[in-house]
């Protein structure tokens, strides 16, 4: 079913990424079993997943929230370590910090990794043109709606320019025509910034929609059961035949309902 | 089909504010609607809607300002046991069991203990939790809850199901599999349902008509009956039409 192959993809793109046998167990429950995959530099990757098979325990070890059993995070070919890597989360509940503002939220990584203040203001103004949210520079978090505050979270971590953005279903519970939205200001944003993201989702259609490529985890304990490129033109259409074929696809690889 | 029948549940323009601070909140505006008896009907809308506020009024926790609901024809003065409401956030006892939560309005009713039990197991089994009837809602998956939620709300066996966004707080492929059982337990045992959600797919996948709100203040904006033969197919060309024609329908809310 792949309209381009592998090797087609792979040309010339350089590996940001390796992720290289990565196992997680608790006690002797084994949930990662022996992972390997590459992330190249500015792509655009979801992962999808049954439920529960372990997708929440993948990102904390990708984050290194919690450390691996065996195997190792490669970024520029050095192991992955946040105090030099700039390595971004969006959770799946909105996280901007209630007490500073939209645009000291985005301020904040920034100054934090001692960014010139120049160059900070210069972030600001562009990160605050590419979510919209302008007119509410001077609002607190619980000024906005969720998907707003979602949004300062976003521009949040595009604006530190990450290594790898980790991206936990932040669009999960909004409506459709919402998440929508907010995917096509994603692909802007990600376009424009060139970040290497990773998203993780249970809904296969989002994932359709955002990726280059698929990653197909298998149920507990998870392997890679399979890469799906998605080679569609943007903006997708979710009811265009190909699109509506390889969401089928997806969806029979990992069904269980 | 739920047209020929008879209607169950009427709304006659309702309106509702809140009060906050300073600021009026107009949530519902003049809504009128009629549900028809066994009826499947969805009522769609974007986030900050009024549909939560809706289905309140008509479950009798909330009084409108202006209009009223009539059921069978009567006024509705409060809430009763001929409307049973799944939450959204499951609201489940903690200190109870499965089999005593969904036995509790049988409890309060009165009910001696052997004949509830078995109304009880009756609806565990039918929602897919044998073998958790000594469980409690900790020990339960978010799915699972509200499985739990769905069987107290039929125990008590009312003549409607109110369902505010039942499935919202479920991940993508847990709901597929909530919208697959409920479906199964409506036509096992049909009721009237109202059933409030945010999704256009879930809502073309469950109604028989959908009932299309606009953002706040909440009016009836539009009305889809849903014709196609259940079980409906997510990527079925006919259904992905319907959902673009709704799609194109409803607002944007940021």
């Amino acid at each position: 079913m792949q309209t381009q192959t592998q090797e087609t993809y792979r040309t010339g793109k350089e590996v940001k990424v390796r992720v290289e046998t990565l196992t997680k167990c608790y006690d002797d429950l084994l949930v990662l079993d022996n992972i390997s995959f590459d992330i190249y530099h500015g792509e655009m990757l979801c992962i999808v997943g049954p439920t529960g098979c372990g997708k929440t325990t993948f990102l904390n070890c990708l984050s290194r929230f919690i450390p691996m059993t065996e195997g190792d995070i490669l970024v520029d070919g050095t192991p992955a370590d946040p105090t030099r890597h700039n390595i971004a989360f969006v959770f799946q509940e909105p996280s901007a910090i209630p007490w500073l503002t939209v645009e000291d939220n985005i301020r904040f990584g920034l100054r934090i990794k001692r960014t010139d203040p120049k160059t900070i203001e210069d972030l600001v103004e562009r990160m605050l043109d590419l979510v919209g949210l302008r007119r509410y520079r001077k609002c607190f978090p619980k000024q906005l709606s969720a998907s707003m505050e979602q949004r300062v979270v976003i521009a949040r971590n595009f604006a530190i320019n990450p290594d790898l953005l980790l991206m936990d279903e932040p669009y999960g519970q909004l409506d459709v025509k919402l998440r929508y939205y907010l995917e096509d200001e994603l692909i802007r944003i990600w376009k424009e910034v060139g970040s290497t993201v990773l998203f993780i989702t249970h809904n296969i259609e989002e994932a359709v929609y955002l990726a280059e490529r698929i990653l197909i985890l298998s149920p507990k304990p998870s392997t890679i059961k399979e890469e799906v490129l998605v080679d569609l033109p943007r903006p997708r259409q979710f009811d265009a035949p190909e699109f509506v074929k390889i969401r089928d696809y997806v969806t029979e690889c990992i069904k269980w309902w | 089909m739920a047209q020929r029948a008879g209607v169950k549940i009427q709304c006659r323009g309702i309106s509702k504010s809140f009060t906050a601070q300073k600021d009026v909140l107009h949530v519902l505006e003049d809504v009128s609607l009629a549900v028809y008896e066994n009826e499947f009907l969805v009522i769609l809308g974007p986030g900050q809607g009024g549909k939560t506020t809706l289905l309140n009024i008509i479950g009798g926790l909330l009084m409108p300002d202006a209009g009223d609901v009539l059921l069978d024809g009567k006024p509705i003065e409060g809430p009763g046991p001929d409307r049973g409401i799944v939450f959204q956030q499951y609201a489940l006892f903690p200190w109870k069991t499965v089999e005593e939560n969904v036995a509790f309005a049988l409890t309060m009713a009165g009910v001696q203990k052997g004949e509830r039990m078995a109304a009880a197991h009756h609806y565990i089994d039918l929602v897919g939790l044998k073998g958790f009837e000594k469980a409690y809602p900790a020990q339960l998956s978010g799915g699972m809850k509200q499985r739990v939620g769905i069987a107290r709300a039929y125990t008590a066996n009312p003549e409607i199901l109110l369902m505010d966004e039942p499935f919202g707080a479920l991940d993508a492929q847990t709901r597929y599999a909530m919208e697959k059982d409920i479906l199964s337990i409506w036509q096992k045992e049909l009721r009237t349902v109202v059933f409030v959600t945010n999704n256009i797919e879930e809502a073309i996948y469950l109604g028989d008509r959908v009932v299309v709100m606009s953002a706040m203040p909440g009016k009836v904006k539009s009305s889809y009956v849903i014709d196609t033969p259940r079980p409906r197919n997510y990527t079925d060309p006919k259904f992905l039409e319907i959902r673009k024609m709704i799609s194109n329908d409803t607002d944007l809310v940021l």
